[in-house]
C-alpha cells in the first residue's frame, strides 16, 4: 500500500453549501421584471425603451463611480443595481424627460444605496428614494401621462421624453391630439376616481390598457413575475399578500358605507403602483424585516397606509410614501417582533 | 399510506441537502483490518479522561480493560486488539488538543478473536447493575455526541422520564452506518433499548427513523416484540431531525425548553448505533472496541460502511477505502457538523460516525465570495431552533458578541450549519457564532 499523500484543507462545517447565491437572486428578479418591462414599452413605445435605457446606464454607472470613490470594488455584477434601474423606470411616466430620469437614477443610487453603505445597507429602497425625489423636484414632469396604444408609439417618441437637459418637460398634449381619435383627458384610474368618480373597469387595469407610470399598467404580468419569484423561493410571498390584504382591510368597509364615494377593493389592488409595489418593491430584501411576526406587520401596514394615503390625502397614489415609510420602520418592527424560540412556545 | 404522506412527523423549518446516501447505503458493514499500531486516546468521550490500568511493555489481550473510570463522569477503555503496550503519551486528536493515549502495537499473527469475556444474565440486572455494566462497557454517545451513555440513563430525579427514543435519523448527508446497523442488526437494537428501558424504568420506547429509510423501518417493524412496548415511527428526512430536540418535536410534539436536557419532557434520546451496542455487549460483558464508520464522499474510491477498531489511524482507514488523486478535505463525521481534520495521523474514536473525503473543485462545497448580508431571511426560516442567524451574524461582524448572547439566543445555537447552509451571501454564520461563544466563554473567566 503506498503512502497516502493528501494535503488537507481545513474550513469551517457546514461543508454543504446551497448554491443560490446573491447574484442569483438578483438575477431572476431582473428576469420577472422583463416581461413588465417589455409589456410598457409595447403600450407606450420607444419612449419607455429610451427610459428603461436610461436609468438602468446611469444607475451602472453611478454604482461604479461611487464604489470608486469609497474605494470598494465594483458591485455591478451582483445584479441589485439592474434592479434599482429597471425598477425606477417602471415607476416614471412613460414620457418623462430622460434627464430627469437620469438625475432620479443618480440620486436612488448616491443617496438611496451608496450612501448607506451599498448593497445591504441601505435603509430604504433605493429606486424609490430616487422617485420621491424626482416627485419634490419635478412635479409637473412626473404627473404628466400619455395614453397607451398610440399609433405612432413605436416611430415617434412623446415629446417631453427628449427635453434639454435643465428645461422645463415639453408639452405634450398637441402631440398627443394630434396621434389619438379618442379624447384623452391625460388621467390615470386613480385620477378618474378620485376626482371624477369614475372607475375604470378591471378587466382594463387587470390587462394594462390605461394610463399610469411605464411598468404599473398591467397587474396581471406583475403578478406573473411575482409567482415566478415566489414559487423560485426567491420573494417572500407573505409581503404582497400581506399588501393586498392591508389594502381590501382599509378599503372594504368604506366601499361598503359608500360605494359611490369610494372604491371598492378590487379596484384599489389593481389600479396605480400598488401591485408593482407589492411585487417588486415592498419585497425588496434589504429594506424588509426577517422576523415571520415583522414581515406580516410591514406588508400590512404598507397596504393600508397605501389606501388611507389614496383615500384622504391629497395625492391620488400613496404606494410610494407607504412602502418609504414601511423601510423606515423596518428595523424597528424587526427588533420588537423577534421570534420565541424553540422550547419558548410551549408550556412543559 | 397516503395518510402518513400528508402528516409526516416532523419539525418546523430545517433544510434539505442532497443526501448522496445510495454512495454507500446498500454495502453491508465489512470488517477493516488492523492497523499495525492503534492509538487509544484516554478521552475520547465528555468528562474525565480514563486512568490508564496498564503499564508500557504490558501485553493485552482483545477487550481488556485497558484503563479505568475516573470516577461517575467518565468511562473505561479497552484493548482493542491483542497486542503490546509501547507507551502512554500525549498524541495529536482530532478535536485539536494533544490527548494522552495509549500506544498499542498489534500482533498482526494473533487471530484476534476476542478473548476477554464478563458475562452477565441480563434478565437478573437490576436498574443500578444495568447501568454500571453500561458503564464498564465504556459506552458513549456513538452518534457523536460522545457524552457517556450511563449518565443519561440516571435522569435527574426531578424529571420524570416516560419515554425512551431511539434515534435512528441519521439526517447528515453521506453517513449510512446507522442505516446499516439498523437493517443488520435490529435484534441487538430491540435488546439494548430493553435493557435501557429497565434501567430507567419507562414503558415507552418510540425508535426514529427518516423515511428515507423505510426498509429499516420495515426491517425493526419484523423484529418488535408483541407487547407494543416498543414501536417504531417514520418521521420527514429533513436536516437536523437527528438533533435530540427535534426529534422529540416530531415524535411526541415536545419541545425541550432552552437550556434543558430532554429528561425536562419526559424524554431520553440515545443513538440506535448506542443502543445496539448496548445490547450486543452486555450480556458478554464486553467494552467498546470498534465502531461502524462510514468512509463516503467524492474523494473515496471505496466508499463503505466499515468496522473500524477503536484507535485506527484515520490514514489507515482512507488508505484501505483509497483516495482519489483529488482529494482535498476530509471531514471527521457528517459534512454538516463535522470537522475537517489537519493530519491524518488522528485516530478513529467511539464517537466518529463518519468520514467524508472532498475533492478539489466540488461544487457543492463551493463557497462563493462573502457578500453582505441582504436580509433575505433564508437563514431565519432555516433555523431549527427558530433564532435569528441574520442578525446574529450582522452583530457578530460588529463584534458585539455580549449582546448576541443576552438578547438573541446565542447559546441556544446548537451549530447545525442551515443558516451558513442557505446564506445566498456565502456568510459563515457558524463560525461566527462558534468564535463569539468562546469570546463570552473567556469573557465570563475573565469575570470570575
Amino acid at each position: 500500500m503506498s503512502e497516502l499523500r493528501i494535503t488537507t484543507d481545513l474550513r469551517s462545517s457546514p461543508h454543504l453549501k446551497q448554491t443560490v447565491s446573491v447574484p442569483q437572486i438578483m438575477r431572476n428578479v431582473v428576469y420577472a421584471l422583463l416581461p413588465v418591462c417589455a409589456w410598457s414599452v409595447y403600450a407606450f413605445g420607444i419612449s419607455v425603451l429610451l427610459l428603461l435605457i436610461t436609468t438602468t446606464l446611469t444607475c451602472m454607472l453611478s454604482e461604479a463611480l461611487f464604489c470608486r470613490l469609497s474605494g470598494k470594488p465594483s458591485s455591478i455584477s451582483d445584479g441589485s443595481i439592474a434592479i434599482t434601474g429597471l425598477l425606477l423606470a417602471l415607476t416614471l411616466p412613460p414620457g418623462f424627460p430622460l434627464w430627469m430620469a437620469a438625475v432620479a437614477a443618480f440620486v436612488a443610487v448616491g443617496l438611496g444605496k451608496a450612501l448607506f453603505g451599498g448593497l445591504g445597507y441601505n435603509v430604504m429602497n433605493p429606486a424609490l428614494v430616487g422617485r420621491a425625489f424626482v416627485q419634490a423636484a419635478f412635479p409637473v414632469a412626473i404627473t404628466t401621462w400619455s395614453p397607451p396604444f398610440l399609433p405612432g408609439r413605436f416611430s415617434e417618441v412623446i415629446p417631453s421624453t427628449l427635453t434639454a437637459p435643465f428645461m422645463k418637460p415639453v408639452p405634450i398634449e398637441q402631440w398627443v391630439e394630434q396621434q389619438s381619435i379618442d379624447v384623452f383627458t391625460g388621467a390615470t384610474p386613480l385620477a378618474l376616481q378620485k376626482f371624477e368618480q369614475i372607475i375604470t373597469p378591471w378587466p382594463d387595469l387587470l390587462t394594462g390598457t390605461i394610463a399610469g407610470s411605464a411598468g404599473e399598467t398591467s397587474a396581471l404580468i406583475i403578478l406573473l413575475g411575482g409567482i415566478y419569484l415566489a414559487a423560485r423561493k426567491m420573494m417572500d410571498w407573505r409581503l404582497p399578500v400581506g399588501v393586498m390584504l392591508g389594502a381590501v382591510i382599509v378599503s372594504l368597509p368604506f366601499w361598503l358605507l359608500d360605494a359611490s364615494r369610494y372604491p371598492d377593493p378590487l379596484f384599489v389592488l389593481l389600479s396605480g403602483g400598488l401591485m408593482l409595489g407589492a411585487v417588486f418593491m415592498v419585497t425588496d430584501m434589504v429594506a424588509s424585516p426577517v422576523t415571520p411576526l415583522g414581515v406580516w406587520i410591514y406588508a400590512l401596514f404598507i397596504g393600508m397606509l397605501t389606501v388611507v394615503i389614496r383615500l384622504f390625502g391629497g395625492l391620488t397614489e400613496g404606494v410610494m410614501y407607504a412602502i418609504l415609510l414601511g423601510n423606515a420602520i423596518s428595523p424597528l418592527i424587526s427588533l420588537v417582533t423577534q421570534s420565541k424560540i424553540f422550547g419558548e412556545r410551549q408550556k412543559p | 399510506m397516503l395518510n402518513s404522506l400528508f402528516n409526516r412527523k416532523s419539525f418546523k423549518h430545517g433544510v434539505r441537502p442532497q443526501e448522496f446516501k445510495e454512495l454507500t447505503n446498500k454495502l453491508p458493514i465489512r470488517r477493516l483490518p488492523f492497523a499495525s499500531t492503534l492509538i487509544v486516546p484516554l478521552s475520547q468521550h465528555a468528562g474525565k479522561p480514563s486512568v490508564p490500568l496498564v503499564k508500557p511493555g504490558q501485553e493485552v489481550v482483545r477487550g481488556q480493560p485497558i484503563a479505568a473510570a475516573d470516577g461517575f463522569l467518565s468511562v473505561p477503555q479497552h484493548a482493542p486488539a491483542t497486542g503490546r503496550v509501547e507507551s502512554i503519551q500525549l498524541m495529536p486528536s482530532a478535536r485539536g488538543p494533544k490527548t494522552q493515549s495509549l500506544i498499542l502495537h498489534v500482533y498482526q499473527a494473533s487471530t484476534q478473536q476476542e478473548l476477554y469475556e464478563n458475562a452477565h444474565d441480563i434478565d437478573t440486572l437490576s436498574p443500578d447493575e444495568i447501568i454500571q455494566a453500561v458503564q464498564e462497557a465504556g459506552m458513549v454517545g456513538l452518534g457523536g455526541a460522545a457524552f457517556p451513555t450511563h449518565v443519561k440513563m440516571k435522569p435527574p430525579p426531578e424529571h420524570e422520564v416516560d419515554t425512551l427514543v431511539a434515534n435512528g435519523c441519521e439526517c447528515e448527508p453521506y453517513l449510512t452506518c446507522d442505516h446499516r446497523i439498523m437493517l443488520e442488526q435490529p435484534g441487538n437494537l430491540i435488546q439494548g433499548i430493553r435493557l435501557v428501558q429497565r434501567a430507567l424504568g419507562v414503558e415507552r420506547a418510540v425508535i426514529g427513523i427518516e423515511d428515507n429509510k423505510i426498509d429499516a423501518v420495515r426491517a425493526i417493524a419484523e423484529h418488535l416484540p408483541n407487547d407494543a412496548a416498543i414501536s417504531v415511527e417514520a418521521v420527514q428526512t429533513k436536516y437536523p431531525q437527528g438533533a435530540e430536540k427535534m426529534l422529540i418535536r416530531s415524535l411526541l410534539g415536545r419541545e425541550v425548553p432552552p437550556g434543558q436536557f430532554p429528561s425536562a419532557v419526559g424524554v431520553s434520546v440515545f443513538n440506535v448505533g448506542t443502543l445496539a451496542q448496548i445490547g450486543e455487549l452486555l450480556p458478554h460483558g464486553r467494552g467498546v472496541i470498534e465502531r461502524v464508520v462510514t468512509v463516503s464522499g467524492p474523494g473515496v474510491a471505496k466508499p463503505g460502511n466499515y468496522l473500524v477498531p477503536v484507535g485506527t489511524p484515520i490514514r489507515f482507514l482512507l488508505e484501505f477505502a483509497g483516495v482519489t488523486s483529488n482529494a482535498h478535505e476530509v471531514i471527521l463525521g457528517g459534512p454538516m457538523m463535522g470537522m475537517s481534520v489537519a493530519a491524518l495521523d488522528v485516530p478513529v474514536t467511539k464517537a466518529m460516525s463518519g468520514m467524508v473525503v472532498f475533492e478539489q473543485q466540488n461544487p457543492d462545497i463551493e463557497r462563493g465570495p462573502t457578500m453582505p448580508c441582504i436580509r433575505c431571511g433564508y437563514c431565519v426560516d432555516a433555523c431549527p431552533m427558530h433564532l435569528n442567524p441574520s442578525m446574529l451574524g450582522l452583530l457578530a461582524a460588529a463584534g458585539d458578541y455580549p449582546t448576541m448572547a443576552s438578547d438573541y439566543h446565542l447559546n441556544d445555537c446548537f451549530e447545525c450549519g442551515s443558516c451558513s447552509y442557505v446564506c445566498p451571501s456565502n456568510i459563515p454564520l457558524v463560525q461566527y457564532f462558534r468564535v463569539a461563544k468562546s469570546v463570552n466563554r473567556d469573557l465570563a473567566q475573565k469575570a470570575t
